[in-house]
């Protein structure tokens, strides 16, 4: 249909809003709780404009567009109004810039800075209130809160987690749990969404910073780092580069810049995964364990079975995340290989995930005699260190990971993405039935942001005339994953593997990545994972010579009893109010 | 049995407060006492329109209207008037002038003060459910068609043409729609719904119930304030009764229509009277009001169809269809038809309830139905439409009350409240307690409002704390036009009614707040 913008003609969809139709066609029509992302609530009023033929103004982002309606989205008269209800809106913010996270992208930082507005005379309203850390991944700044309600939209609609929501009315009113209890006493699985769509910094991650400067500061210690697969995909947008590539060489260089003392890479512990996952997975097949197997590396995605889908979690996989095994074999293998005494090893991860902290705070990680994972930091809190330590990331030269666990297949590298995880023991899985490579490493059919994906795949066993059917399924975001299980739960689907992660696009999309974030940069981040995989020298995780070496110097074979004491962990129910377990 | 006298007691929530029971009692044990319980019958009905009368009842035949009455006045005025034949002067006056004047031109509350609300019998002896049967009989279309007709306008606030609403929905494929009445009477001295449902919640449930044949709802729904006890407890007797009676629940009048009705207690929220922040606490969520479009009618209660309407409009509905649209029509100016209840309030003589037709003067309303203002005062400002409404002055004394004439001067009908407010009154502080008002009810969902309300509120406290300059006043209105402007529903998009028209008609009182130099600065 046709619609009028400014006196110009417009192209628009039936069922479009007047700000999708609008920012389809490049025109700006300013707005602050608006996301593309997330369904729109019409909370701020600053994208109010000028429809022909009615008194009142509308809000862009709620207005369905109709045949020939004509629109005005800027006036000497709606920029007024505009401008002084983001005064408005300001004094009700806890101006701290300088301190914040958000500094420099912040939407209400910009949009106050591109509307013009200069500081108000009046004094500031906005409610005092104590900062809620007591989370360990996510932190609450109610003073910096401007009520867009995105992180409640995300944490209800999308994730379906439902740890937030309003308390009180108007002017008391703010966004807190049932019972105005901390984020750490609530449901909430600190799959951190809420801090990727805040736009205020309001909602942010428990910082670790600090702990990881001092650990490089002592001597004493070795600092040894790993890097989440999704973490190269973000940095080039960071930086000014190209940002459908991911930056594995130059991520390297800068930690090596930071100080750490022996710089490997998370992927090779994600073929590990593949390795004893895939394993648990033909031993569940064969000997008819509880199938369908859920995969158990995103910890969001944990808490949450832990405390919604409890029926479901002798289906989860017992293999600890990559991260965790990781943790577990720095203080291990490689404290015995270098000869170093565990102890004096810091063990920091560079993750795409809030949750992540969480997990490498279980209490039950710590099967190498020490917490598994000491630190863990952000992708924010990593690119916040490159910039604090003035690093010119984009002309960095290229530098490499050290070998014994840092060299990895692209198995491992597509981890990141939605379907990398299937697909990476897909590859895996049907070589060690089959007793060969699958003619095409590629498996499209698991790949893409379709929010559950389905595939079958027959495996014609070894030695055997028999094809084995294996029927699996993919869900990222929680609000699919519930989908999912409830059709499983019903009996309406039957998989033997379901891959799941809790954020939306998988690691890719996770919760600590750059803010200001959409689907669509998941999207491509998830396709730079793939390009790179198709690079790689190996390309399956049995084919990584490191982890040959790894089971033939230590752990054995997979599901051995080492593996077992090291790499795989158990799960217990939780409240549902509090996400305590008991 | 024959009774040569009637007692009609007014019970509603305000005579309940003063004791009324305890006084019915008393006079039913005085008069068998005195062996008259076989001659005066002892009758409970709704409300006559006052509010300061303290226990009151009207004696027919001889039209007497006693008021203020205790517990001790019982045995004298039994004494006196029922065994002796002499009416207590000092605790009564003539019914007559006060009465009448509105009863006759009563729609909705023809039957308040006249009969038992608790009796469907005596709803049905009134010609009760007829209109019902004989919409029945006439069909959807030809019902409408009456409706619209009659241009009966909702009376909730907005004044929307009922018969396009009800159109709207019946228009609707889906099979699923329901019909809802807004009993959240929550607009600030307004209480004419509670004392419509009190006084007859038969006329309430016939006119849902046409209403519904319409839509093509099958299910109704009742929200209403959880103070209202007595309406609860009426309603949901009433709908029992209807039920027994098979006027309501399956098949009605054998014509194959099914209609179910529930009461739905609403928590206390004034922002739950708007029509989708109601939908939403009716489904069990969080009052905040919803994106329009879609509208409730397309898609409203659980996205089904929905229309939602005031207790007053539906209300009108069984008169409408007894005496026709053009009847009604007839009545009131030429764009809006039909009578309207308001409560009048503040400092007259006769606050309460009373219907008059539209198009009725404001002077009309304080003079001659609210009994002029008390000794001594002198009119100064009426605030018409409850807290979102305007303030007017003297000057527009003889303005008429009706959609067109108000809307002329950017005012609003709302919900008919009418405050009078004498010389005495201090302007700044009335504005200053409706915005608390609206800073107590704001649900906070849209930014506008929950911060302009809190802003409005801190300017007005330095005003009257005599620390304020001129450009604080220009503050008031340029952030209540903010708010006019981008707030998300009604509420927030209100403040600027009283505070516009204070500043307009007012002004000079504000100007007494700001020190002269202040004024300089």
């Amino acid at each position: 249909m046709q619609i009028v913008v400014n006196g110009k003609k417009l192209e628009a969809k039936a069922g479009q809003t007047i700000m999708e139709a609008t920012r389809e066609g490049d025109i700006y029509i300013p707005s602050l709780c608006y996301h593309k992302d997330l369904t729109p609530t019409g909370n701020c009023g600053v994208c109010v404009v000028q429809i022909e033929g009615m008194a009142a103004l509308k809000r862009a982002c709620v207005t369905p567009v109709e045949e020939g309606m004509s629109i005005i989205t800027d006036s000497p008269d709606i920029r007024k109004l505009r401008k002084e209800l983001l005064s408005l809106i300001l004094l009700d913010h806890d101006v701290k810039c300088p301190t914040c996270d958000q500094n420099g992208k912040c939407e209400l930082q910009e949009l106050i800075n591109y509307m013009d507005i200069s500081e108000s005379e009046y004094e500031p309203i906005f409610t005092k209130a104590k900062v809620d850390n007591l989370s360990d991944s996510i932190v609450k700044d109610t003073t910096k809160c401007i009520h867009c309600g995105r992180c409640i939209t995300v944490c209800n609609d999308i994730q379906k987690v439902h740890a937030l929501c309003v308390e009180g009315r108007g002017f008391e009113s703010k966004i807190t749990t049932a019972f105005d209890s901390s984020l750490v006493d609530s449901p909430c699985v600190n799959c951190g969404q809420c801090t990727v769509y805040c736009p205020v910094g309001a909602l942010k991650e428990k910082t670790e910073i600090e702990e990881v400067q001092k650990a490089l500061f002592d001597p004493s210690k070795i600092v040894v780092v790993q890097e989440a697969p999704s973490v190269r995909t973000a940095l080039g947008e960071e930086f000014g580069m190209d940002a459908t590539k991911v930056t594995v060489g130059k991520m390297y260089a800068a930690l090596r810049k930071l100080g750490f003392d022996r710089v490997f890479d998370t992927n090779f512990a994600a073929d590990l995964t593949i390795m004893e996952e895939g394993s648990e997975l033909i031993q569940r097949i064969k000997e008819g364990g509880t199938l369908p197997l859920i995969t158990s590396c995103s910890p969001g995605w944990v808490k949450f079975v832990e405390t919604y889908f409890p029926d479901f979690l002798p289906n989860v996989s017992s293999c600890k995340s990559p991260q965790q095994m990781f943790g577990a074999m720095v203080k291990t293998y490689f404290a015995k290989q270098e000869g170093i005494d565990p102890k004096d090893i810091v063990s920091v991860s560079i993750m795409p995930c809030t949750a992540k902290k969480f997990e490498a705070k279980r209490p039950e990680m710590n099967s190498s005699g020490y917490q598994d994972v000491d630190c863990v930091l952000t992708v924010r809190e990593f690119i916040k260190m490159i910039k604090g330590a003035k690093i010119d990331f984009k002309n960095l030269p290229e530098g490499r990971a050290d070998q014994l666990m840092g060299q990895y297949s692209g198995a491992g590298t597509i981890f990141g993405a939605t379907g990398g995880v299937m697909e990476a023991a897909i590859r895996t899985a049907y070589a060690i039935l089959a007793g060969k490579e699958l003619d095409n490493l590629n498996v499209e059919a698991v790949r893409g942001m379709q929010g559950i994906k389905e595939a079958s795949l027959d495996i014609p066993l070894k030695d055997s005339s028999t094809v084995l059917k294996v029927n699996v399924a993919v869900a990222h975001g929680l609000g699919n994953a519930k989908r999912l299980l409830e059709d499983v739960r019903a009996g309406k689907r039957s998989y033997h593997f379901i891959e799941i992660m809790a954020c939306p696009g998988g690691c890719v999309g996770g919760g600590g990545q750059p803010y200001g974030s959409d689907i669509a940069d998941r999207a491509r981040r998830g396709e730079s994972l793939y390009k790179e995989d198709s690079k790689c020298e190996y390309r399956a995780s049995h084919t990584n010579p490191m982890i040959k070496k790894i089971y033939a110097e230590f752990l054995g074979e997979p599901l051995s009893h080492k593996s077992h004491q090291y790499l795989h962990t158990s799960y217990k129910p939780r409240n549902k109010v509090t996400g305590k377990q008991d | 049995m024959f009774y040569r006298s009637h007692l009609l007691f007014v019970v509603d929530d305000h005579s309940l407060g003063k004791g009324v029971k305890k006084v019915i009692k008393a006079i039913r044990d005085e008069l068998a006492k005195n062996g008259l319980d076989n001659e005066v019958g002892v009758l409970e009905t709704g409300t006559l329109g006052y509010i300061s009368k303290g226990v009151h009842f009207i004696v027919y035949p001889d039209n007497l209207l006693y008021h203020d009455v205790t517990v001790e006045d019982v045995p004298f005025i039994v004494l006196e008037h029922f065994l002796k034949g002499r009416p207590v002067k000092k605790l009564c006056q003539e019914a007559k002038q006060e009465v009448d004047l509105a009863y006759s031109q009563r729609i909705v509350l023809k039957n308040s003060g006249k009969i038992d609300p608790e009796s469907i019998d005596e709803y049905i002896a009134v010609d009760g459910y007829q209109s019902l049967g004989k919409a029945l009989q006439m069909g959807k279309e030809a019902v409408l068609q009456e409706i619209k007709t009659s241009n009966l306008r909702g009376r909730g606030g907005a004044g929307f043409p009922t018969g396009v609403k009800l159109e709207m929905t019946a228009k609707q494929e889906e099979k699923q729609k329901y019909i809802v009445v807004n009993a959240d009477e929550g607009e600030a001295g307004t209480f004419k719904d509670r004392l419509i449902m009190e006084g007859d919640p038969h006329k309430l449930l016939e006119g849902m119930t046409i209403a519904a044949f319409v839509a093509g709802a099958d299910t109704g729904y009742i929200y209403i304030r959880g103070e209202y006890q007595l309406c609860i407890s009426r309603l949901e007797k009433a709908i029992k009764q209807a039920k027994e009676y098979g006027l309501l629940g399956k098949d009605i009048f054998g014509s194959g229509f099914d209609f179910e009705v529930m009461v739905k207690v609403g928590a206390g929220a004034y922002i739950c009277g708007e029509e989708t922040a109601l939908l939403n606490s009716l489904e069990g969520g969080r009052g905040n009001p919803r994106c329009k479009p879609p509208y409730p009618g397309v898609s409203g209660l659980w996205g089904k169809p929905t229309v939602v309407n005031n207790v007053e409009t539906l209300s009108n509905l069984p008169a409408i269809i007894e005496k026709g649209g053009e009847w009604f029509a007839s009545i009131g100016t030429p764009k809006s038809c039909g009578t309207k209840v308001y409560t009048i309030l503040g400092d007259v003589n006769n606050p309460g309830l009373i219907e008059v037709p539209m198009g009725t003067t404001l002077s009309e309303i304080i003079f001659k139905y609210g009994g002029g203002l008390k000794e001594g005062e002198q009119f100064k400002a009426a605030l018409v439409g409850g807290a979102a409404g305007m303030f007017l002055p003297k000057e527009l004394l003889q303005i008429k009350l009706d959609f067109e004439n108000l809307s002329k001067e950017s005012a609003v009908l709302g919900s008919g409240a009418i405050l009078i407010l004498s010389e005495r009154t201090n302007m700044l502080k009335v504005l200053r307690s409706i915005l608390n008002f609206f800073l107590h009810e704001s649900c906070g969902k849209c930014s506008p409002c929950r911060i302009g309300c809190k802003v409005l509120v801190n300017i007005v406290d330095k005003i009257v704390a005599g620390q304020a300059d001129a450009s604080d006043v220009q503050r008031l209105l340029s952030v209540s036009k903010v708010m006019q402007k981008t707030a998300f529903c009604a509420l927030g998009q209100s403040p600027i009614m009283p505070i516009a028209s204070m500043v307009k008609y007012f002004g000079d009182e504000i100007e007494k707040f700001i020190g002269e130099e202040r004024k300089c600065k």
